[in-house]
């Protein structure tokens, strides 16, 4: 509890003591209004002074205003008893909002807590705490324990585990040592680590998140625009009605003077908006925390609200379906092992940097000795020819496409792949198999299309710029229900375009993508969502929403959390105004007195609070 | 150019609406969002009359939520 709020606390346990006091007294003592009196000055002295403040600053219908007005009113009418009361539980009602706001403040803020103080720079052997906007790029830092990693870069000593939670949602430790890169925001662990940096303050992964989180607030979401409206013409709306109330009864139909006004009073009680316009963003905000906890960054609550009603949900093929990283995926030996054809392929493009040759060498995995290798001759766009020591013999092998195979009269005697690329491997003239290296899919995309389904995505689109029939096998095997191949990045647009305009009315087309080379299609989705978010500039700043980890599963935890909020957000918004109009229903027909306005009033804004902070804890279920 | 202000102590959601929407109609105000919840008011404005535009903003506030101290962040 901040001062404040312990203040208030002191003064309304006096206030109810005094009240007790005053109803114990009442009807015994002509005094006890002495007891009432106190009670009232105790909860709220202040509100009639705000009430005159706000005034003579031309503020009109505020709360403050309202209160004293409904109070005041009830006084005059002899309602001694129900003014006290009314000012009393107001008061504690706006103590338990201010208290609860508060509290959902700080837990979202510690949760986005990843901005670094300070950085130990190495200076002259020495090292000096200083602001991480000072480090230049190429100083070196040293990052202890416990600490905070103040600006991305690369560990050139010591090892240590890092503590990505903030940045990922990842709760396990990631190890890292010598030549490994570090990313701002992650907090190290254990060990000692010396790090050269890599980016300024300015640019670093801490720095793009911060900027991101605090301009989260920018872009607003309908519901929340929609209260605003709302209260903007339901107090005046509930203060006209109240002075209608109060005077046109007695006047024109002989209605009782006191009975009028002390409704009318009720209704001032009932005017205030406030919990309603606190409890929607609140809930906004939770939603936006519940998200960032598990590694999903929203830019605004409109894109919350959109993810609640998704209708297409448009993936990028490679690096967001697939891991756009080329692996081993078979090896086809027409005899002897599969071992042995991997071998003779790693030895003969063991000299080779191209992205195939770093497979083959990676699937081999052991260690190649070198002086078994003879001559190896490159033949640009069809492979290479190499000679290797096998034994006394020496080898002369072909490796490389079906051109290479075809130019050398050699055949070929099994079926290539359609998804990958094939590498074909021969020794002088006899075939001796194909190694294929594709792209693979990322682990958890069947679960989550499965899951995307199941959560009522109508259609899964795949699109991509590899070959048509590459992206058909892979749109098949994840049982995708469209895919559009051999798209350069501008048709990827077009194709956009024309998903949205054959979309549901009222739902939402989101476009996945890695963030690189999609800037404009994300730009013109409903949702532009990026993925690996995490150390990639382009995709933070493209993207509406960013996932910052490589999983596309966590669209199902960005929409289960989305779903939720928007649902809380309805509740509140039907219970609260439902309730309140019903307290004037029955305030009007003098059914309700203002002990029941009163209760109703700070009994649906405490529900609706409890309700909105429900939206930060969300628990995805894996 | 953006200007970011804290509005520390802030309690009241319908006078940060009230203070959006004026500080919106402030001349050389392109946009201006202010969050209750992280108590923050984003603005993007003219440079040339950055501190007119601050100074018009704080007397607002004042006005409409005393309680709330203004400061800006950058």
């Amino acid at each position: 509890m901040t001062k404040k709020q312990k203040r208030m606390t002191i003064r309304l346990a006096a206030s109810a003591l005094f009240f007790a006091a005053g109803m114990i007294v009442e009807g015994k003592a002509a005094w006890y209004w002495i007891f009432f009196l106190i009670s009232y000055l105790a909860a709220g002295y202040d509100i009639p002074l705000r009430a005159v403040r706000n005034i003579i600053n031309g503020q009109f219908f505020d709360e403050n205003f309202l209160m004293t007005v409904a109070t005041f009113g009830a006084i005059g009418i002899g309602a001694l008893e129900e003014a006290v009361g009314v000012m009393l539980f107001y008061q504690v009602g706006e103590l338990f909002n201010d208290y609860a706001v508060d509290k959902s403040r700080k837990s979202i803020t510690d949760l986005m807590d990843i901005n670094p103080e300070y950085a130990n720079l190495i200076k002259d052997g020495k090292e000096e705490k200083v602001d991480p906007y000072e480090v230049s790029i190429g100083d070196r830092i040293v990052i202890k324990p416990g600490e905070k990693v103040p600006l991305d870069g690369i560990v050139v000593k010591g090892t240590g585990g890092l503590d990505t939670k903030a940045l990922t949602g990842e709760s396990m430790p990631v190890e890292v040592k010598e030549n490994d890169t570090i990313l701002s925001g992650s907090i190290n662990l254990n060990g000692v680590l010396e790090v050269e940096v890599t980016k300024l303050f300015d640019d670093s992964t801490v720095a793009k998140i911060m900027e991101l989180v605090e301009n989260a607030s920018f872009r607003k979401a309908k519901a929340e625009n929609f209260i605003t409206r709302f209260a903007k013409i339901y107090t005046p709306v509930v203060v006209s009605l109240a002075l209608i109330l109060a005077v046109i009864p007695p006047l024109l139909f002989g209605g009782e003077w006191g009975t009028w006004i002390y409704r009318a009073c009720s209704f001032l009680v009932v005017s205030c908006p406030c919990a309603l316009v606190i409890s929607v963003p609140l809930s906004f905000f939770g939603g936006l925390g519940a998200a960032s906890r598990h590694g999903i960054l929203m830019k605004g609550s409109n894109y919350l609200e959109a993810m609640a009603s998704l209708d297409t949900v448009v993936f990028d093929k490679t690096g967001t379906l697939t891991t756009g990283k080329f692996q081993v995926t078979d090896v086809d030996p027409v005899e002897g092992s599969k071992e042995e054809l991997l071998r003779l392929a790693a030895y003969g493009e063991f000299h080779s940097n191209h992205p195939i040759a770093l497979s083959v060498k990676e699937a081999y995995g052991k260690s190649v000795d070198e002086t078994l290798i003879g001559c190896v001759e490159e033949i640009a766009g069809y492979g290479i020819k190499a000679e290797i020591k096998d034994g006394e013999r020496q080898q002369e092998l072909y490796i490389g496409n079906a051109r290479l195979m075809k130019q050398k009269g050699i055949e070929i005697t099994d079926q290539g792949s359609v998804t990958g690329t094939s590498l074909y491997v021969a020794d002088g003239s006899r075939y001796l198999g194909s190694i294929t290296i594709s792209d693979t899919i990322r682990e958890d995309v069947p679960m989550a299309l499965k899951g995307l389904k199941a959560a009522g995505v109508r259609k899964l689109v795949m699109l991509t710029g590899d070959k048509p029939e590459v992206g058909q096998a892979v749109g098949e095997k994840l049982g995708l229900d469209e895919v559009h191949g051999g798209l350069l990045p501008g048709d990827k647009v077009g194709k956009v375009e024309e998903l949205l305009s054959r979309k549901q009315e009222g739902h939402n087309l989101a476009f996945v993508g890695d963030g690189i080379n999609d800037a404009p299609v994300l730009a013109r989705a409903d949702v532009g969502i990026a993925m690996g978010g995490i150390g990639s500039d382009a995709a933070v700043e493209a993207a509406d929403v960013v996932i910052m980890t490589d999983e596309p599963s966590k669209l199902i935890d960005a929409i289960a959390i989305s779903r939720k909020t928007a649902r809380i957000v309805k509740q509140n918004i039907i219970f609260a105004i439902g309730v309140k109009v019903l307290i004037l229903i029955l305030s009007a027909a003098g059914i309700a007195t203002m002990w029941a306005a009163v209760f109703g009033d700070v009994g649906v804004s405490v529900l609706a609070i409890l309700n909105a902070i429900r939206a930060l804890a969300y628990q995805s279920n894996e | 150019m953006k200007k970011i202000i804290k509005l520390e102590g802030l309690c009241c959601a319908n006078c940060a609406a009230k203070i959006e929407e004026e500080v919106k109609k402030l001349a050389g105000v392109e946009s201006a969002a202010l969050s209750f919840m992280t108590q923050r008011m984003t603005m993007e404005i003219e440079e040339s009359k950055s501190d007119e535009i601050i100074e018009a903003a704080r007397k607002i506030s004042n006005k409409i939520e005393p309680e709330a101290e203004f400061k800006v962040i950058r």
